[in-house]
């Protein structure tokens, strides 16, 4: 998995959350929470759906490597690939 | 033989939930969703905890607690249960305050808010837009000891007309008082501040229904009439273990136990001292419960109208705002809630719902004699304050009926009777519970923060995170060593 993969694949989760915000222009350096309007519930959403759709576990301590989704895609690749 | 509620359930299942408050129909919701098998065990003959009604004759229906949520109910809503329940909650407009000290009309955000507090209030604009900011910035982790009645001497000396618009709203919703720690006054303000105030639109009874079709179409095993009187523990390695529940005399296992029962219920009653270490059950012990409501219901006579006298009306006569004085016996604190026919669409009834802040000790005291004649006083006083806003309301009555502290714990079992979970220290004790006794985890009004509809619903889902997180692993070393 590439982390453009990895990227799309958190898109797909927070689409599915938030299904009003428009996801087509997401700046990948810049926070989501500055870009959409995500609370500390909708991360909460992303790290069980994380498990449920890919078995990948998020524990609490590294909560903050999904701010943006650059740094999701530097924290999950390598995640994804131990899965694979 | 007495009819057997628990009769075609399982001898086993991932997560027994104890009690179908909203936390506890919200966690069994997400955990099914993540394909647990899911046991949800309600003692009364109705689901929904709090969050319930009551039907009388003469076609009334009386809400106890729909009388308004922040609007973050809308989302939730949303994402864990359906579309469906949450394009069914919409705002009330009419928010009024009637007291000694004002006499205002609001729409309950943050730039009514505002308004009122500069023009009304005559306070500086930059002093308003400094609270509001420094509040939403309040962080839960930030190791804060002020006080909410500290706080507010900070940003409004001397106000405490200020302090009574800010503080009653919240004291009415929570049981919060002035002595609570800043944060959570932050916290629950914020929420309620952001764009007013909401109701689901068809009635407690129907969002129940519809939560209740949600829970049975994701798979959930519902049982009414079902009281857990035991969780059951085993020492496995060295430590103790949740292994499940015993419920109406029956045992049930299960890998863990999600209770809605109330905190103090839950460790000391239902899990027992003897399951956990003393300094764990002081800690309990020590934390406290919140107060506790009475209230009043008036069910108007079918095809009598009311006049529009607004949703949801604070009125007091007392001179300032007092924490006691909110929760005394003989408070003339009073939320009115007004339910016109728009409630309930395709109805054409009214109902008077006056909640007022109470004691369970005041209550409990009274001998039956006593306990009636408090509660006929409630009744003719409340009936006494709504005439001087409907005058001819009194013949307009045609059921009326109150209940107190005690009703409450009758229905819920609830520890002391509390409305409104325990005060902050609970939510630590809640947190930590699985730590102390694997397998066992609590979601229900706690801390301030994690009560009303909102915060318990909120609370049911990170738990349930939590609960879907432990299983999650102990299948990978289950599958691991096979
Ligand atoms: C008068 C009043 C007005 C309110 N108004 C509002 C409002 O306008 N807006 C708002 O947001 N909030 C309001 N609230 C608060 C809100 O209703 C509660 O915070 C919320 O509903 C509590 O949910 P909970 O998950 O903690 O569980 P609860 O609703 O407390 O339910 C717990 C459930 O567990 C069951 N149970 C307990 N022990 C056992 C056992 N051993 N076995 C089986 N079942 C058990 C009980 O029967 C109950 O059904 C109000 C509360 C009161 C009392």
């Amino acid at each position: 998995m590439t982390k453009d993969d990895c990227k799309k694949l958190v898109i797909d989760i927070i689409s599915d959350i938030a299904p009003d915000e428009d996801l087509s222009a997401i700046k990948p350096e810049i926070r989501l929470r500055d870009q959409l309007q995500l609370d500390s519930m909708d991360f909460l959403d992303i790290v069980m759906e994380l498990r449920k759709r890919h078995g990948i576990e998020v524990p609490e301590a590294d909560y903050s490597h999904l701010a943006s989704l650059e740094s999701c895609a530097e924290y999950l690749t390598p995640k994804f690939a131990a899965k694979a | 033989m007495a009819y057997d509620w628990l009769k075609g359930i399982e001898d086993h299942y991932d997560i027994v939930v104890i009690g179908s408050g909203l936390g506890g129909m919200t966690g069994a919701n997400v955990l099914a969703k993540c394909g647990h098998k899911v046991l949800l065990l309600e003692h009364h003959y109705q689901l929904g905890g709090l969050a319930t009604w009551f039907t009388r004759k003469g076609g009334h229906i009386f809400d106890i607690s729909l009388h308004g949520f922040p609007i973050g109910m809308i989302k939730s809503c949303r994402k864990y249960w359906s579309k469906d329940i949450a394009d069914s909650i919409v705002q009330l407009k009419g928010v009024r305050f009637i007291n000694p000290q004002f006499s205002i009309d609001t729409t309950f955000d943050r730039e009514d808010f505002t308004r009122l507090l500069v023009e009304k209030f005559r306070v500086a604009a930059e002093t308003v837009e400094r609270f509001f900011t420094d509040l939403r910035a309040m962080n839960f982790y930030d190791n804060n000891q002020e006080t909410t009645g500290q706080m507010f001497e900070r940003y409004f000396p001397g106000r405490d007309d200020v302090q009574r618009l800010l503080m009653e709203p919240i004291a009415y919703a929570n049981g919060s008082t002035l002595d609570d720690p800043a944060i959570t006054f932050g916290i629950v303000f914020s929420n309620f501040m952001s764009k007013g105030v909401y109701t689901f639109q068809g009635g407690s009874d129907v969002l129940i229904r519809k939560m209740t079709a949600e829970l049975k179409a994701n798979g959930v095993e519902i049982r009414k009439h079902v009281g857990v009187e035991k969780i059951l523990t085993e020492e496995r390695d060295g430590a103790r273990h949740v292994t499940g529940v015993v419920a109406n005399g029956r045992a049930i296992r299960c890998e863990a136990v999600l209770s809605n029962a109330n905190i103090k219920n839950t460790i000391l009653r239902l899990a027992g001292e003897e399951s956990f270490t003393p300094e764990f059950v002081a800690e309990t012990k020590a934390v406290r419960v919140n107060s506790s409501s009475c209230q009043v219901y008036l069910g108007i006579r079918k095809g009598e109208p009311l006049p529009h006298i607004g949703d949801l009306v604070f009125t007091s006569d007392e001179p300032v705002f007092s924490s006691e004085k909110l929760v005394d016996l003989h408070t003339t604190s009073r939320t009115f809630s007004l339910y016109y026919p728009d409630t309930r669409p395709g109805s054409d009834r009214y109902t008077v719902v006056v909640s007022i802040n109470a004691k369970y000790a005041d209550w409990n005291a009274l001998t039956p004699e006593q306990y009636d004649a408090e509660k006929q006083r409630l009744i003719s006083e409340s009936i006494a304050a709504l005439e001087k806003h409907i005058p001819d309301i009194r013949g307009k009555i045609e059921w009326m009926e109150a209940a107190t502290p005690r009703t409450i714990e009758r229905y819920t079992r609830h520890w002391a009777g509390t409305s409104f979970g325990t005060k902050f220290e609970g939510l630590k004790v809640s947190m930590d519970l699985p730590k102390q006794l694997p397998g066992l985890y609590h979601a229900g009004s706690v801390g301030i923060i994690m009560s009303g509809w909102l915060g318990t619903i909120n609370y049911g889902v990170i738990v349930a995170n939590q609960i879907d997180k432990a299983l999650a692993a102990k299948k990978r070393t289950a599958m691991a060593s096979a």
